[in-house]
């Protein structure tokens, strides 16, 4: 699937909750599920910066595309962070470049996306592009 | 007689939604609502007699001379300082702090010893850290026990003949302990040591007479005291603001500059360079006022009220655990519940219209000490109410629900 496909699937789930609570109680059981990140990547060198809480990212690369992996010690972040790394891992960097992201508004976490808030979505999602970009010039 | 909902409606933001349900704000420590009488006085400010001051021999001038100079009167009155010129306008408690700091690199030597709390907001901690850098002084921390107060026995071993400064503050932002500094500054004199006491947190709830407590400095700021931001108060004792040389230069705070020398203006100018928050220092005085009129005892009493209630009603909740359990305590709650993170707590509470502060709320030693990432922090006003607090209650029991 696409980047942009993905993006219109996660928009369809959660068109389905009447209210915050059922958006939030999905993020919470998304950050529940979100696979752990081999400890070992744990490092204070994976840790994104601008967080109130901490997230750990961790990016591979496998036949030209990325897998990320990610953990949290909060749980909404991780829910937020799940939510990311559906749509960005094993996708080719370039892609992952320029993807949009307005989907974010569209699920109804707008609110994340202020620079000041202190979840850092925008600073996870500059790091995850950061990764990309750095990926992308050693394919070249 | 104290009747909240009459005070509420001093509020005009307390009637404001947010997420769609009534604002519940429980983030008093971090700066404190307006009411309409401040307000007032800064609009009034901006529509009336805006001018720069001390300078100006036209009428608005000399107005808004008069205004700023009763609000220093006010201030003066209200914390009991001997003398007008012993207080400072700056733009808060952190300009404050460093005020003094930078003061002493010049009074501080070599291996000079300087004692903070382990208590200590950030804002009182870097700057002595960037004193002891330039002057080779030594920095000692009065540590404290799990109930969050300092251990004064361990005080008594650090203070020596070598102990120059002792930096306590006075209410615990993180915590809510009231910390004994009348005993404190008592024992520092006992070795000839100065104590700045950061009085930023209790400002809001107590009147600290600075003579009865004999502090040589005493810094506040207007914003958690129902002024606005951007303005605050260095109280120091004559003596000691002679001895330290002014912080910036610049208009203002100069008698005379030639090319060859400047000779400094006399107290308080000499350390208010530059025009400074004119309308800022007027509404503090207002807000003052506004405090007086309700009764700082009247105040202290009901937000003691609020504490009992709120204190009582969250430890029913399952997993809940307060940091910071002094007898003296103002009325700051810090609170974890067990297994989860406190800004996922702080994101639900927001969802449902009510403003805590969540994270290490610059005191990361403290965050260290009980091995916490931070904590959920709920402080009261005179102006919050009990309902309120069961809205806080079951947000918090939803939380958990969500979140466990
Ligand atoms: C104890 C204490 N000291 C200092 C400060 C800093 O005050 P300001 O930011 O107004 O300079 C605060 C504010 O949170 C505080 O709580």
């Amino acid at each position: 699937m696409t980047i942009e496909d993905i993006q219109n699937e996660i928009i369809d789930e959660f068109s389905m909750f009447e209210d915050w609570e059922e958006r939030y109680q999905y993020m919470i059981d998304l950050g529940k599920d979100l696979p752990l990140i081999d400890d070992q990547y744990k490092t204070d060198s994976n840790i994104i910066k601008g967080c109130q809480s901490k997230v750990w990212v961790h990016a591979e690369m496998n036949d030209d595309k990325i897998q990320f992996t990610a953990d949290s010690d909060a749980i909404i972040t991780k829910g937020i962070i799940a939510i990311l790394i559906r749509v960005f891992s094993n996708q080719h960097p370039k892609d992952i470049i320029d993807a949009d992201m307005d989907f974010i508004e569209k699920i109804g976490l707008k609110e994340h996306l202020s620079p000041t808030r202190a979840n850092g979505l925008v600073s996870m999602i500059k790091q995850l592009k950061m990764y990309a970009i750095a990926y992308q010039t050693q394919l070249k | 007689m104290f009747n909240v909902e009459t005070i509420r409606k001093d509020f005009p933001i307390l009637s404001r939604k947010v997420n769609g349900k009534p604002l519940v704000y429980f983030d008093n420590a971090a700066t404190s609502q307006t009411p309409q009488q401040v307000i007032d006085v800064i609009v009034d400010y901006y529509s009336n007699y805006n001018a720069n001051i001390h300078r100006g021999v036209h009428t608005l001038s000399q107005e808004a001379t008069d205004k700023y100079e009763q609000a220093r009167q006010k201030i003066q009155a209200h914390f009991n300082a001997k003398f007008i010129h012993e207080i400072i306008f700056t733009s808060g408690t952190t300009h404050s702090i460093n005020l003094v700091a930078n003061g002493f690199s010049s009074i501080l030597k070599k291996d000079d010893e300087i004692i903070v709390s382990a208590l200590e907001h950030h804002s009182n901690i870097v700057p002595w850290q960037m004193l002891c850098e330039r002057t080779g002084a030594i920095l000692k921390v009065i540590p404290m026990n799990l109930e969050g107060e300092l251990i004064l026995s361990e005080y008594d071993k650090l203070l020596s003949k070598n102990t120059k400064l002792v930096f306590v503050n006075h209410v615990s932002n993180a915590l809510g302990t009231i910390n004994p500094i009348k005993t404190i500054i008592e024992k520092a004199h006992h070795v000839g040591a100065a104590v700045l006491i950061d009085g930023a947190q209790a400002c809001p709830h107590i009147i600290p007479d600075v003579q009865a407590l004999d502090a040589d400095f005493y810094v506040a700021s207007a914003h958690k005291m129902c002024g606005p931001t951007g303005v605050g108060m260095l109280y120091g004792k004559e003596e000691w603001l002679n001895k330290l040389p002014p912080y910036q230069g610049g208009g203002e705070m100069i008698a005379e500059v030639t090319f060859e020398k400047t000779t400094y203006a006399d107290l308080p100018h000499k350390f208010e360079a530059g025009t400074p928050n004119i309308c800022g220092g007027i509404a503090f005085g207002a807000a003052i006022d506004y405090m007086n009129a309700i009764g700082f005892e009247t105040i202290a009493a009901y937000e003691h009220e609020l504490l009992a209630y709120a204190t009582e009603k969250l430890l029913e909740i399952d997993g809940l655990k307060i940091y910071g359990t002094s007898k003296q305590k103002a009325s700051v709650i810090s609170f974890n519940l067990e297994g989860i993170h406190p800004y996922d707590v702080g994101t639900i509470l927001d969802k449902m219209g009510i403003a805590v502060r969540t994270g290490h709320h610059c005191t990361q030693p403290i965050m260290d000490y009980f091995k916490i990432p931070g904590t959920v922090r709920a402080s009261f006003a005179f102006y919050n109410t009990k309902e309120e607090i069961d809205s806080l209650v079951t947000a918090v029991k939803k939380a958990n629900m969500m979140l466990a």
